[in-house]
């Protein structure tokens, strides 16, 4: 230390993010307090835990002996029906999402697209999956053509608003020299725009497939088909193995999807 | 061949970026735009091709004014004006060649360019072109893979592939090592020369102007404070353009040496 400390033993202790005193324990203390209160409201009925215990029990035993022969045909059908409600909802889903989502996107859309196609992203993501379903259950009927309309309709919600949020992220400059060339709007996109956002466009498309499929194993329980009917059909009668084996194929599923989804975006990048 | 009558631009915020600014020049000019940081530089040139939309005021372009054009025009318009710019803002993800092509997008129709199926003397002269920048091996490079000197010599193809009679060079070597630089702004200079296109250029480096350029524009403010032969910028005008300071010291002469070698 070769240069003169100006007032040595000087203190230091970094700034508090609210720099009233009082506001600030406040805050704390009404936190804790609520915390405590909200604790206490929770009714326990520790009788009645104690007799689902054993129904949990059984049910966690019940995945040491999955079933998968006894309701085979049953289990093969609505995992078809899943696998084909989550993959074409996710299609049909992309394809819609990419105009929206080049409409939402202010840095490329007029003001009024931009207001409409935020709107249509605000309505898709307000309203659950499972109200949505049981909507659609009412107007076309049990089965999967509802739980295909409902996962299509969500994934637009999902995927236009990330794909606008990654194209106003997306580096000016590029998109300022393609324009510079005299390209037309649509060469613009193509050439300015695409390639910044086609990896994670590709990477959430993967990640929206897996969770379609996750969504159709629940969407069964409202009557809109796939393998969550399959799964509620179990359950009402008790057959723990058989749902035990629905769920392990539902877990395997998932994560050959979430695997080949690393793969996939590890060599887009 | 370039004219600019009272160009003017105001930003929504209130800023007057550029004040009436007159300046006219004549075909085959090289010119330099120097000034401080935020003197509107940068504005001056993107208001030209209206990448950035003047408020009021006139750049006519061989008896095109194109302030007045509608996009479409305008689009036609702007294959005649090669802009070159500071982080060389090629399409990363894209090859060498595609950035290439993608100056002849206002040539093309959208599906041809959508596929990638550029016309065969399109694809002629990329070659030609990456030849003479010394890139003619890295055509199906990735852009995001060159060096910087590289970037920005495709960044000089992508420009001249358009068939310009304008260049537009916004700070081309304020990302480069000082030998790139050189090396960078020889090339624009003999390119110029070669098409017989005029250019303004901003530049931050006054001394590397001076080595390259016979016309130099002082800009401060968003007005024209200066305009003369580079041995006209005494330490007085510098003084006058950028505020005070030693004049003498920074822009002492600098041995140039040998950077015939490609980047």
């Amino acid at each position: 230390m070769s240069t003169a400390v100006t007032s040595p033993g000087r203190k230091w202790k970094r700034p508090p993010s609210i720099s009233n005193p009082a506001l600030r324990w406040a805050l704390i203390i009404g936190a804790l307090i609520y915390l405590v209160a909200a604790f206490a409201t929770i009714d326990v009925n520790w009788s009645r835990v104690y007799e689902g215990l054993e129904r949990g029990k059984k049910f966690i035993l019940a995945f040491s002996n999955p079933n998968f022969v006894e309701r085979w045909d049953d289990i093969y059908d609505g995992m078809l029906e899943s696998i084909i409600m989550a993959f074409s909802s996710t299609v049909v889903g992309v394809i819609i999402s990419i105009p929206i989502g080049l409409g939402a996107a202010r840095n490329i859309a007029p003001l009024p697209v931009y207001l409409v196609c935020r709107s249509i992203i605000a309505l898709s993501r307000a309203l659950h999956e499972i109200i949505v379903a049981i909507l659609l259950v009412a107007i076309f009927g049990f089965g999967p053509l509802a739980g295909f309309l409902t996962l299509a309709f969500a994934t637009i919600g999902f995927l236009s608003k990330l794909l606008a949020e990654d194209i106003e992220d997306s580096d000016k400059s590029q998109a300022e020299a393609i324009k510079a060339t005299g390209s037309s709007w649509l060469q613009w996109i193509n050439y300015g725009i695409q390639p910044q956002v086609m990896p994670r466009l590709i990477g959430l498309s993967i990640y929206r497939l897996d969770i379609n499929f996750r969504e159709s194993a629940i969407l069964g329980l409202v009557g809109a088909g796939g393998i969550g009917a399959t799964l509620n059909t179990a359950f009402d009668r008790y057959e723990f193995d058989t749902a035990a084996a629905i769920i392990i194929i539902i877990i395997a599923i998932v994560m050959t999807l979430e695997y080949s989804s690393g793969l996939i975006r590890a060599r887009l990048q | 061949m370039l004219q600019l009558q009272k160009l003017t631009k105001r930003y929504p915020t209130g800023d007057l970026a550029l004040n009436a600014v007159d300046l006219e020049i004549p075909k085959g000019q090289v010119l330099a735009l120097i000034g401080p940081s935020g003197a509107g530089k940068s504005t001056l040139i993107r208001s030209i091709n209206r990448l950035v939309e003047p408020t009021s005021g006139s750049a006519i372009l061989d008896g095109v004014n194109l302030t007045e054009l509608s996009s479409g025009a305008l689009r036609r318009a702007r294959r005649r004006m090669g802009m070159i710019f500071q982080e060389y803002a090629l399409v990363e993800r894209l090859s060498v060649m595609e950035n290439v092509l993608s100056g002849q997008l206002g040539y093309v129709g959208f599906w041809r360019s959508f596929l990638r199926k550029f016309p065969q003397p399109a694809i002629d002269e990329a070659f030609r072109l990456l030849e003479r920048v010394g890139l003619d091996q890295m055509a199906d490079k990735r852009a995001d893979e060159l060096s910087g000197g590289q970037r920005q010599r495709v960044g000089i193809a992508r420009a001249l592939i358009q068939d310009p009679q304008l260049l537009l060079v916004d700070e081309p070597t304020a990302s480069l090592d000082p030998k790139t630089s050189r090396q960078i702004m020889r090339l624009i200079c003999e390119l110029c020369a070669e098409r017989g296109l005029s250019a303004i250029i901003n530049i931050h480096d006054v001394a590397l102007a001076k080595m390259f350029v016979p016309r130099v524009i002082g800009l401060k403010l968003g007005e024209i404070v200066f305009d003369g032969g580079p041995d006209d910028l005494t330490p007085e005008v510098l003084t006058d353009i950028y505020g005070e300071e030693d004049w003498e010291a920074t822009i002492a002469k600098i041995d140039d040496d040998d950077d015939s070698d490609p980047v």
